[in-house]
């Protein structure tokens, strides 16, 4: 569908410019009802991520593997960039995967544990044992997610994981009000609503 | 409803994840896309904008070489690359204030928080094309318009100058895709 010779339309002003570019993309627009018969486009891609979730729980297998073996790399390397870099971002996609593979419980550990490590100012004043925590945590949460108590056992883990991060997180950044009005304050975006 | 012809449209997804870009392609098969690319990081993502040229590009945030910030700052050029105004779509688990800002100021079209749904991505892809913003530039902006709406409210310092000419009105795009037929 793209060109690269669209046109658009600029307006001047005193200190900048309005630009409309041609739209092409607007003709492949309709607003008609379905017909009979007819899947809606968000059913017919609900339905096909359905197909796909059988991959879904080795895939938080894997992705818990990887936050197991960041965390050893951190414990053997200590906080080097490629360390924290590794550690954050596989720490990250579990907080944005665990949901949709029907883990969110998971999320919330893995979301502790991004928190304590974008907002430490030093790297290497976090605390390995820590980190083990939180890591331990997300592995524990995922294994036991079957079991009937999943849910408060998950709970607990977390509750008592946010607050000893979010002490720690005061206290490293106690110099630093506007990043704690940021780490205290919520976030921006709801929480999906669909 | 509002509905689009995803058969025509070609989408690039960036996403370090293999398993976030599965997921991501299997949903827009789902919408009836056909044209998916896939790149694992800024770098080889830049690289298959410029080959592909699509209409949607839907990036992650937290990628190696060089993040999705910097990739859309890079692909928010004017006359750099081919299509310095396409519509990138911020997939992220970032959903902090700072971030939806820094995402918007460096010309994110749309953002769009994790866990991803299939309603949320469909809202978001049918909100660039249906209803499009305009293009702002400045001595230190280019991009989509950061006015979604007019606050006839509004008593702070302009940002910009230049009268009414540069107030876009915009149709709520929520009305339509919510009203029935």
């Amino acid at each position: 569908m793209s060109s690269p010779k669209d046109s658009a339309a600029i307006a001047t002003y005193g200190d900048h410019e309005v630009i409309t570019p041609e739209n092409k993309l607007r003709k492949l627009v309709t607003i008609k009802p379905l017909m009979p018969g007819e899947m809606d486009p968000v059913v017919r891609a609900e339905n096909a991520l359905a197909e796909l979730s059988t991959e879904f729980t080795s895939w938080m297998e894997s992705e818990c593997d990887r936050l197991h073996k960041a965390r050893r790399a951190v414990a053997d390397g200590g906080f080097t960039v490629a360390n924290k870099n590794a550690l954050f971002r596989a720490s990250h996609d579990i907080k944005g995967e665990a949901a949709t593979f029907g883990f969110p419980l998971v999320a919330v550990a893995a979301d502790s544990l991004c928190r304590l490590i974008e907002h430490t100012p030093e790297a290497a004043r976090i605390p390995i044992k820590l980190v083990d925590q939180h890591v331990d945590a997300v592995r524990a949460i995922y294994r036991e997610y079957a079991s009937s108590d999943a849910k408060e056992l998950a709970a607990t883990l977390t509750k008592r994981l946010r607050e000893v991060t979010d002490e720690f997180l005061v206290y490293e950044n106690r110099d630093r009000p506007e990043v704690l009005e940021q780490i205290m304050g919520p976030p921006l975006v709801p929480e999906q609503s669909g | 409803m509002v509905r689009i012809d995803f058969n025509r449209l070609r989408f690039l997804v960036i996403d370090d994840n293999a398993h976030m870009r599965r997921i991501v392609r299997t949903l827009l098969h789902g919408f009836g896309s056909r044209e998916v690319y896939e790149a694992e990081d800024g770098a080889a993502g830049l690289e298959a904008f410029t080959h592909y040229i699509p209409d949607i590009v839907i990036t992650d945030w937290a990628m190696p070489i060089f993040d999705g910030l910097e990739l859309t700052q890079m692909i928010r050029q004017p006359g750099a690359n081919a299509n310095p105004y396409v519509a990138i779509i911020m997939l992220t688990g970032h959903s902090e204030k700072k971030r939806v800002t820094s995402a918007r100021d460096a010309g994110v079209t749309e953002f769009l928080a994790k866990p991803i749904s299939a309603k949320g991505l469909y809202q978001r892809i049918v909100n660039v094309v249906a209803n499009p913003r305009s293009f702002i530039k400045t001595t230190n902006y280019f991009g989509p318009d950061r006015r979604r709406n007019v606050n006839p409210n509004y008593g702070g310092p302009d940002r910009r100058k230049g009268g009414k000419a540069d107030i876009i009105r915009q149709a709520p795009l929520l009305e339509k895709v919510r009203a029935p037929g």
